[in-house]
């Protein structure tokens, strides 16, 4: 059996059906077990549902019913023959913008969910303002409660010229629209074929340097390996590249893995590559192709979506990770803040606030090798963290060298 | 692999993001340790690591909590093992701590040695100075573990709190900690229990035998299965019998229950887990039983 992985995000509040829609994906898929429905059936009596609420599959943490909210992202499995699916599952008021952009980072897709009595609300819009900029590649609109408007095409119809117009903008153009769930399967067919291999960067290479393996034994005295992930592109043996920031040149002299030597390595393949010369290579280094380089700077714009309750300082200093390098980073500027509802420029703000998003300009204390946002996702990301509490601080989309 | 369209499959995807995982904390944190109990989830951990590492040394040594309650055919695995891997093995024994009075052992039949691991793996943390420990738990195993991050900070007192968790984004992970505090780390946090099986059989790992189906004395409690070992009393009217059994989750004998099967095989075992309608901490684990917060309580005060 080959199956592959896609990873989906869905956000909504309580009320919105996404939970009756996640437990029907999974019933379908066969992924709900008896034990979890009977525990559902229990602590729904036992909390006053008058109804099985399927939300308790995995919210109702002891945490969360103590101060009656639901905390961040759950993360829910189902399989089907085709595909794994893992979907990132997150609560959608305004509030929780944060736990939105965590759940989006890593998607492949986003299940926007809209009330057919509703229309688009606030919140589905936000959704698909956070899933366009943290780029995830598809869009699924998922039109729901469509017994509740008695099936009318035209209700339908008005809710896709309206979504299409707010999305005009987009940088996503792959949006499909599906008619709630209970038509059949539409939308677990839909999530089965949707095509996501190419959604991947296999044009421009990027080796970010993770671990250096150095046995210091007998049977490998003399090997010198640097393990990573391939974040772009195609690695092949025999390739010449060059280790930015050094700029030294080399040439692939093999692509080891625990199962034996491969000819060549593509995202999201863990590997230990080792060079043909004895050069200076370190973690946080990264390996490209000469003809095909990433940006080297130390000034970078950037989308930040603020993720602590200590405000973005102006002039502050964060400690930065992107790739595997670490650094820091100092606020130069904050352009704007960006009202996720409105999607208006806020250019006389200050600062920015828990599940706010700006544009910034950031100076960084050591070199970054990276790429637009848009067109690798890991190499154009990074995180801030604030240095007094060691919290993560900040999701940052790199926009280009400022 | 597929070289033609550069697609992996699910479980090489899974397995590259947790060599991914391991590597990030080799390079970040100063004293990891990986915590192995003998079970499937663990050894699956042992095959990555050596995946991450290879032909290196693990930058890190192995760590048993020791129950004294354990299955033989486990220990005897575990020891086996760790030989094979030429790794360093440390045991941490619950009846050290019960001994010198820093766990107080349970009482009556239903007593369990399962709480008081928390003791001992956090006396073992401090000891060693271990600022990192990997872990084998999955997401899809408990609802507390569903919000759990791969990165799970833990304070000076070892304890979770689910509402300060760190954000967890793209494959970024934010490692840092004082003095004193340290993170778990569960590189298989996206795997299922299908997953791990898939990929024991994939790898042709072996497992210690009490995974497949034997003949064993047991007796009914709770609607489970529970071997008859001098770890357990048996209650008025709990009759023992002797059944085709096999165990789904591998942890101490008093609160760990077997599950009837014939499936001798990977192959058998992998078909039952495709086809069960149960999950694996419901049909076999009592810890999980005695309130509904079980496990989240538990790891509040620094469980796995």
């Amino acid at each position: 059996m080959r199956a592959d992985l896609l990873r989906f995000t869905t956000a909504g509040s309580v009320d919105d059906g996404k939970s009756t829609l996640i437990g029907r994906l999974l019933y379908d898929a066969k992924s709900l077990f008896e034990d979890q429905i009977e525990a559902v059936e229990r602590t729904s009596v036992q909390w006053g549902f008058d109804y099985v609420n399927l939300a308790l599959l995995t919210d109702g943490l002891r945490a969360e019913r103590e101060q009656g909210i639901t905390i961040d992202v759950a993360y829910r499995y189902f399989a089907t023959p085709r595909r794994k699916f893992i979907i990132a599952d997150t609560p959608g008021h305004v509030q929780y913008t944060r736990n939105m952009v965590t759940g989006a980072s890593t998607a492949d897709l986003a299940l926007i969910l809209v009330d057919a009595r509703k229309g688009l609300t606030e919140q589905s819009r936000r959704h698909a303002v956070v899933a366009n900029l943290l780029h995830i590649p598809h869009l699924v609109v998922c039109i729901n409660k469509m017994d509740l408007v008695d099936w009318d095409q035209g209700a339908f119809e008005a809710i896709k010229d309206d979504f299409r117009a707010f999305a005009s903008r987009f940088d996503v153009t792959d949006i499909v629209f599906i008619l709630g769930w209970y038509q059949g399967t539409p939308l677990l067919h839909h999530l089965e074929e949707v095509h996501i291999a190419s959604d991947r960067n296999l044009v421009d290479v990027r080796f970010p340097v993770q671990y250096v393996i150095r046995p210091h034994n007998d049977a490998h005295h003399d090997y010198r390996g640097y393990a990573g992930q391939l974040a772009a592109g195609v690695l092949r043996v025999g390739d010449e590249i060059v280790v930015q920031p050094s700029g030294l040149a080399s040439k692939v002299a093999a692509i080891d893995t625990y199962d034996g030597p491969v000819v060549e390595a593509y995202p999201p393949m863990s590997v230990t590559v080792r060079l043909e010369d004895d050069i200076d290579v370190s973690r946080g280094d990264l390996l490209c192709r000469p003809h095909n380089q990433p940006t080297v700077g130390q000034d970078i714009e950037a989308m930040v979506c603020w993720l602590t309750d200590r405000p973005l300082q102006p002039n502050g200093r964060y400690a930065l990770k992107h790739t595997t390098r670490s650094a820091r980073a100092v606020v130069k500027e904050l352009r704007y803040r960006l009202d996720i509802n409105t999607l208006h420029r806020d250019e006389d703000c200050v600062s920015l606030a828990l599940n706010e998003m700006g544009r910034l300009h950031l100076r960084v204390t050591a070199p970054l090798m990276f790429d637009d946002y848009r067109r690798d996702r890991a190499t154009g990301s990074f995180i801030l963290v604030d240095e007094a509490t060691n919290a993560t601080a900040g999701a940052g989309m790199i926009l280009g060298p400022a | 692999m597929n070289a033609a369209t550069y697609e992996l499959s699910h479980l090489r995807a899974l397995e590259a993001e947790a060599i991914h995982v391991m590597r990030e904390v080799a390079a970040e944190l100063e004293r990891p340790v990986l915590l192995f109990s003998g079970g499937k989830d663990s050894i699956v951990l042992l095959r990555l690591a050596e995946k991450a590492f290879r032909p290196g040394r693990f930058p890190f040594p192995v760590m048993h909590v020791d129950t004294g309650h354990n299955f033989p055919e486990v220990l005897e695995f575990r020891d086996r093992r760790l030989g094979e891997l030429g790794e360093r093995l440390i045991v941490a024994s619950v009846q050290e701590s019960i001994d010198s009075g820093r766990a107080v052992e349970e009482l009556g039949p239903r007593a369990s040695r399962n709480r008081l691991q928390t003791v001992t793996l956090l006396d073992a943390i401090e000891e060693h100075g271990f600022d990192a420990a990997f872990g084998g738990a999955r997401r899809d195993e408990e609802r507390a573990r569903a919000k759990e991050r791969i990165f799970s900070f833990r304070d000076d007192f070892g304890q979770w709190n689910p509402k300060a968790q760190r954000p967890e984004l793209w494959s970024l992970y934010n490692g840092r900690i004082r003095r004193g505090e340290h993170v778990r780390v569960f590189p298989i946090s996206n795997w299922t229990e299908l997953d791990v099986w898939q990929y024991i059989a994939e790898e042709g790992l072996e497992v210690p035998p009490i995974y497949f189906a034997h003949e064993r004395e047991v007796f009914q409690r709770d609607g489970m299965l529970y071997a008859v070992s001098p770890h357990l009393e048996l209650i008025d009217g709990e009759e023992p019998f002797t059944a085709s059994v096999r165990y789904r989750t591998v942890g101490d004998m008093s609160c760990t229950g077997a599950v009837e099967s014939a499936a001798g095989t990977l192959e058998a075992v992998v078909d039952e887990i495709a086809a069960t309608r149960i999950t694996e901490r419901g049909e076999t684990r009592a810890d999980d039983r005695v309130t509904e917060a079980a496990m989240e309580d538990r790891k509040r005060e620094g469980y796995f």
